[in-house]
């Protein structure tokens, strides 16, 4: 059914203290394709994804059982080097949390911890990110303002746009759009729909709607399983599993 | 019966709100009793004077604040220049690289340091940190030393407002959301450079009122600064030198030599130099919080 997963989840369980949050998860995400992770708040679809960039890590009291690929590398290999999984990774959160510094610096900062300082290349990687979530004409005469001084919807495209600027493969999108105002959303989701061209895209929501109007791929997580997975279509409307089907009717959210 | 109800409330009200203004009251009239203490003094010579006179002769009714200021600040400063950066990387070492075990054990041992007595860091001072001074530190930069210096002032106080200085801090960093650093690490930055560009960023405000707090605490600190400053009535010239902060000076001598004509006067006068000194510094620190909570709206 899915030709070339990207990121391949292997036998994943996740216990977060004395709670088994993740159990038995085996999932293959599909190459450039957009694929959203449904389910009921607290049902660890969150969880999954911050196993995949490992940002799960910081937490306290955490363990991590099986294997997540990427690229065919299972980056819980001790081997790895973190900050290199991650650099093939954006992420965007539920808020956008841009950091203390101005426009230009968010987006620039992820090449300057790589160690690329020289200002016409960064110049050119500015522009170009902004341009391509559509925010360098809103923002290219306050370039060296505080980023804080955006709007949301516009803070949300900046942390985008910080991600991108990495040169990620993959984009990690938690909620992205659920603090933001129907406009914004929209801009948002159809970056995403531009994106997935060169982009795997995973996504959490709870927006049914979001999920079908730009995913793929859907997979539904219930109480830290994985229900079933598959095409859009077939998940919303022609589900097999019982669970499934109650929550794509509305019942279970 | 609803009428006794709202009557109770209203009087329960009324005493809460008096005893508040007593208790806050208390601190107005500390300042105006000093104040009123010090006319006699103040009317004696200039208050120009009084702060920059470097003579200090109680018998003769010359009294100079000038050496005692300088001890305070010698003092005060030495002492933020040891803990400042002390508490920094201990704070961003417990709050962002240190395990929730290790955390949790060494949280409470800090925060036992600031519950002991100040004497017994004095005590400490003088048995360990003076001998240190005198006998291995000193010989390498002067001649001659007692060990009762500054620098022993600026080390104690030092050890006694860093516990101070890191729950402060860990509470500013505890502030900045898990977010914002997954943010910074997402993008593939190390721990350190996140410290650096993001949680220090956002935290610099913190870090200043913290600073300014432990500064108006080390200002007042009295008993072990005054067991191994040395109190003599000079302007250090180095920090191997004697001197004699303004709360050593009104605990040691109070309640003595009353009968110099202006001693009285002259020793509430370094109270209230004292006091407008930590009332200064504590306000620009509320005035630093107060910014970072607005901003952070």
């Amino acid at each position: 059914m899915i030709l070339q997963p990207h990121i391949s989840i292997q036998n994943l369980n996740v216990h977060i203290g004395d709670n088994h949050i993740l159990k038995n998860i085996n999932l293959d995400f599909p190459d450039k394709k957009v694929t959203t992770l449904i389910g009921p708040s607290g049902c660890g679809k969150t969880t999954l994804l911050k196993t995949m960039n490992r940002l799960l890590d910081h937490q306290t009291d955490v363990r991590v059982e099986g294997k997540v690929l990427v690229d065919g590398e299972n980056i819980y290999d001790p081997k790895v080097e973190v900050t290199h999984i991650r650099k093939k990774m954006g992420l965007l959160s539920q808020r956008p949390f841009p950091l203390p510094m101005n426009i230009y610096d968010n987006v620039a900062y992820g090449h300057r911890i790589h160690g690329k300082h020289k200002k016409n290349e960064l110049d050119a990687i500015v522009e170009k990110y902004l341009r391509g979530v559509n925010l360098w004409d809103e923002v290219k005469d306050r370039l060296k303002s505080p980023a804080t001084r955006l709007s949301i919807g516009q803070q949300q495209r900046l942390c985008l746009a910080r991600g991108l600027a990495i040169e990620p493969e993959i984009i990690l999108g938690d909620e992205p759009t659920s603090a933001l105002d129907p406009i914004s959303t929209q801009a948002i989701e159809e970056l995403f729909m531009q994106l997935k061209d060169k982009y795997t895209i995973v996504l959490v929501t709870h927006i049914l709607r979001q999920a079908r109007r730009v995913s793929d791929y859907i997979g539904f997580v219930y109480m830290g399983e994985i229900i079933e997975f598959g095409p859009t279509e077939e998940i919303l409307l022609n589900p097999k599993e019982k669970l499934t089907k109650e929550y794509v009717k509305g019942f279970l959210s | 019966m609803k009428n006794i109800r709202l009557v109770k409330d209203n009087v329960f009200g009324k005493i809460f709100f008096t005893l508040t203004i007593l208790s806050i009251s208390t601190v107005v009239f500390l300042g105006i009793g000093l104040y009123y203490k010090s006319i006699p003094l103040l009317n004696n010579s200039s208050l120009w004077n009084l702060l920059s006179s470097s003579e200090w002769k109680p018998f003769k009714e010359a009294f100079g604040f000038y050496p005692f200021i300088m001890g305070t600040l010698w003092v005060t400063a030495i002492s933020i220049v040891i803990a400042l950066p002390l508490s920094l990387f201990t704070a961003i070492y417990l709050s962002e690289y240190a395990s929730i075990r290790i955390r949790k054990t060494v949280l409470p041992l800090i925060e036992l340091l600031s519950g002991i007595p100040p004497v017994l860091f004095g005590v400490w001072g003088v048995l360990v940190i003076i001998p240190i001074i005198q006998d291995h530190l000193a010989p390498h930069f002067v001649e001659f030393t007692t060990g009762y210096s500054v620098l022993a002032g600026g080390i104690v106080l030092a050890i006694m407002i860093f516990p101070l200085i890191i729950s402060i801090l860990i509470e500013v960093f505890d502030n900045v959301p898990q977010e914002l650093r997954d943010a910074s690490l997402s993008v593939g930055a190390t721990k350190w450079q996140t410290v650096k560009k993001v949680l220090l960023r956002k935290s610099v405000d913190g870090i200043v009122a913290a600073t300014v707090l432990a500064i108006s605490r080390a200002f007042g600190e009295t008993i072990a600064v005054l067991m191994v400053c040395g109190n003599l009535a000079q302007v250090p010239n180095s920090i191997f030198d004697s001197g004699y902060p303004l709360p050593a000076l009104i605990a040691n001598n109070y309640g003595e030599m009353m009968s110099i004509p202006m001693y009285d006067s002259a020793l509430m006068f370094a109270a209230l130099l004292l006091f407008v000194i930590i009332f200064l510094f504590n306000a620009i620190a509320r005035l630093i919080l107060f910014r970072i909570e607005k901003s952070n709206n």
